[in-house]
Order: C-alpha cells, then sequence, then structure tokens
C-alpha cells in the first residue's frame, strides 16, 4: 500500500465495479422513493425522504439479490446549517454480498421519522440514543426513553449547539442529605486545547533553519 | 509494625531483645490473666489492620484496582480484602470516572457503610474530573458527593500508587484519637 491511498478504503477495481452493479440494482428496487444513490468512499450511499424508511428498509431486506438483512448501527449527524439538520444514518450489512450500504435520511428539527423497531429489534436502544442525543422523534417506538443521560437531563447533548459542560451539575447537599443538581458553575476557566498548546501541532510552528531542527532525523 | 520501642519509636527486630518482650508478655497473662494496653491504640491497630474495601470499580482504574488486589501486589498481606456489600465495609475506593447519573448511587453506597469509615478516591477522574473535567456528564471530583481522605493521583494510577494510598490511609488511621478527650 503506497502513502497515497492511506486515508481511504484500499477498493479494488473488482469490488468497485460490484458496488456500482449493486448501487443501480438498489436504485431499480427503491424506484421512485429514491433521492440519491452513489457509491462514496467505497460504500454505497442510498438517500430517502423519512417517510419512506420503513417501506425502503422492508424492501432492501426482502430482495433476494441485495439482501440487506443487518441493521448494524442507526445514528444521527448534526448540520446546523441546513434547513433539515439531521441525517439519520442507518449502517446495513448484507451478509449474503459481504457488502455494506448506508441508508440516510435528512430530518428537520421536530419532524418526526417513522421507528422501524417491528423490522429490525436491534432498532431498539439505538433509536432511543438518537432521541437522547440528537431529539429526533421517532414515531411508533415501543419505549422512546432517553437511554444514557442522566433522568431528569434537560437538553440533547450531541446537538452541535448544545455547550459542552451541560446547564447543571450534582452535588451533596448536606441539610437535604441527597444528591442536588445546581447550574454549572466552573471553578477552572474553560480550556480549549487548540493549535496554540505547545504540545501540538509544533512541526508547523518550527522553522526549518531552527537550532534542534532536522529534517533528516525526523524521518529517520 | 511489629513491636515498637517507646524510648526509639522504632520497631524491635526479632531476636533476643524481642524474645524478652514477648516472654514477658506471656508471663503476664499466666500468671495474672490479663494485660493491659492503651485502647484506642489498639482500637486503630485493629481498624488499619483490617481495612475491607468495598468493590466499587468505575472504569479502567478498576483494573488497576483489581492488580492490585491479585497476586502480584497482593492487599490480603495488609488485612485487606474486597468486599461486595458496603455493610461490611470500612473503606470505599472510588476507582474511575463518576457520572452524574452514578453520582445518587454512590452517595447511597457510601450511606450504608457503618462507622468508622474512609474514602479513597483513585485516578484524575475521581479526584477532579480529569480528562472528562468539562463534561455535561462527569462530577467534578467525588468529594463533591462523599468526603474524601486519601487522593490518589495517575490516570490511570499503578498498582503500587494504589497501594502506597492505602498504607498512607493505614498512617491516617493510627494517628487518628478514637477516644475524643473534652
Amino acid at each position: 500500500m503506497t502513502e497515497t491511498n492511506m486515508p481511504d478504503m484500499p477498493v479494488t477495481e473488482d469490488t468497485e465495479t460490484a458496488l456500482i452493479t449493486m448501487a443501480d440494482h438498489i436504485a431499480d428496487v427503491v424506484d421512485t422513493m429514491t433521492v440519491s444513490c452513489a457509491v462514496v468512499r467505497g460504500e454505497i450511499e442510498l438517500r430517502v425522504n423519512p417517510a419512506d424508511i420503513p417501506q425502503v428498509l422492508t424492501l432492501l431486506r426482502g430482495d433476494r439479490q441485495a439482501a440487506f438483512n443487518q441493521l448494524i448501527d442507526l445514528t444521527a449527524v448534526d448540520y446546523p446549517e441546513r434547513e433539515a439538520r439531521f441525517d439519520v444514518v442507518y449502517l446495513m450489512l448484507s451478509m449474503n454480498n459481504n457488502m455494506r450500504m448506508r441508508l440516510v435520511a435528512a430530518v428537520a428539527e421536530g419532524q418526526a421519522i417513522p421507528s422501524v423497531t417491528n423490522l429490525f429489534l436491534s432498532a431498539n436502544w439505538a433509536e432511543r440514543e438518537v432521541w437522547d442525543m440528537f431529539g429526533i422523534f421517532f414515531s411508533g417506538h415501543p419505549d422512546l426513553r432517553r437511554l444514557l443521560t442522566d433522568y431528569g437531563f434537560e437538553g440533547h447533548p450531541l446537538r452541535k449547539d448544545f455547550p459542552l459542560t451541560g446547564h447543571v451539575e450534582v452535588r451533596y447537599d448536606d441539610t437535604q442529605r441527597r444528591v442536588v443538581n445546581e447550574p454549572v458553575h466552573l471553578v477552572q476557566e474553560f480550556r480549549d486545547f487548540d493549535f496554540l498548546s505547545p504540545w501540538e501541532g509544533m512541526q508547523t510552528q518550527i522553522a526549518p533553519d531552527a537550532p534542534g531542527h532536522d529534517d533528516s532525523e525526523q524521518k529517520g | 509494625m511489629g513491636i515498637m520501642d517507646p524510648a526509639k519509636a522504632a520497631p524491635i527486630p526479632p531476636g533476643a531483645d524481642q524474645d524478652a518482650i514477648l516472654r514477658a508478655v506471656g508471663d503476664e497473662i499466666t500468671n495474672r490473666g490479663f494485660v493491659i494496653a492503651k485502647a484506642d491504640k489498639l482500637f486503630n491497630w485493629a481498624r488499619s489492620g483490617s481495612l475491607w474495601p468495598m468493590t466499587f470499580g468505575l472504569a479502567c482504574c478498576a483494573v488497576e484496582m483489581m492488580h492490585s488486589a491479585a497476586s502480584r501486589y497482593d492487599m490480603d498481606r495488609y488485612g485487606m480484602l474486597f468486599r461486595p456489600s458496603p455493610r461490611q465495609s470500612d473503606v470505599m475506593i472510588v476507582a474511575g470516572t463518576l457520572t452524574n447519573k452514578m453520582a445518587p448511587a454512590l452517595r447511597r453506597v457510601y450511606d450504608q457503610m457503618p462507622e468508622p469509615r474512609w474514602v479513597l478516591s483513585m485516578g484524575s477522574c475521581a479526584n477532579g474530573g480529569g480528562y472528562y473535567h468539562y463534561s455535561y456528564a462527569v462530577v467534578r471530583g467525588c468529594d463533591r458527593i462523599v468526603p474524601v481522605d486519601v487522593y490518589v493521583p495517575g490516570c490511570p494510577p499503578t498498582a503500587e500508587a494504589l497501594i502506597y494510598g492505602l498504607l498512607q490511609l493505614q498512617k491516617k488511621i493510627r494517628r487518628t484519637a478514637t477516644i475524643a478527650r473534652a
């Protein structure tokens, strides 16, 4: 493997052709519901409208040639600048074809997306996590509670506009004899470790002719 | 601890001197049926010699805690054995990241421990939030929830560091006046 193609997945010509064939087949199966379907970074990416998700997944699971019958993970991405700010991503695996696929649906804030728990049981907790972290509502979910955050937590932490330190912190109150929630008060000022820190990114900061800087030493 | 020489404040090594003292104590018991010791010294000796830690592993620090209990460092040598119940424990080792959701549970376990009880905070996360100091979900130091006696620094602290912390706790217990005077 040469250095230039290191960041990308190694895609041989055969698999590339197979992926394109499969992408075309998927576009045929999903038919009019397709928004876009292409091979992106060595994986099939199918974009559909959120309302069509259950039907698309049923079609791709039932289709003999595609057979995407495993939901590996279900997650979301936040793009605050977009109109429909969230991308809900379904990562599918076809064991028969040894192929993976991303199914993506763009959802606006407050817009509901149909739950797929009746198609894939593994979607249950994944949808709960997406609800917890992004606040995307899944209609028809049997038990849409928060999964990870504290009881009574407010906000959705993985949204880009959620402050890192949150809104509340806990402390044991001796008079009330219980753990209480209070507004965050940082004793130490927030520090963002950026490239100005002497511990990061110094390679670009040191002049090539600076004393102690030796190109051959770094490469060796 | 061994037998201490009160004049020099140093242990008397095994040998003729130590044997003589032990024989004298033995004779005392055979002749009169009792010996005399300072009560608070005796209590502290017993407490520091049988510190039973509560098993409270929260994150990666718990792995180092297990190492210190396993055969290489062997906490049993100091009379420390992990208990699965707070009712049977004397010391709680907070080993790992304490999250907001876990905090009430930690406090409840602490409240269930009988007096006298001690808390040892293990690792950066338990000491002050550590790597997760600015996180929305992590308690910035377990001393916000329970009173801490000994802080062991490190991320994670080695098994040796934890043993050292526990020995420091023993030291602290030994110099505590058990019986308060007015």
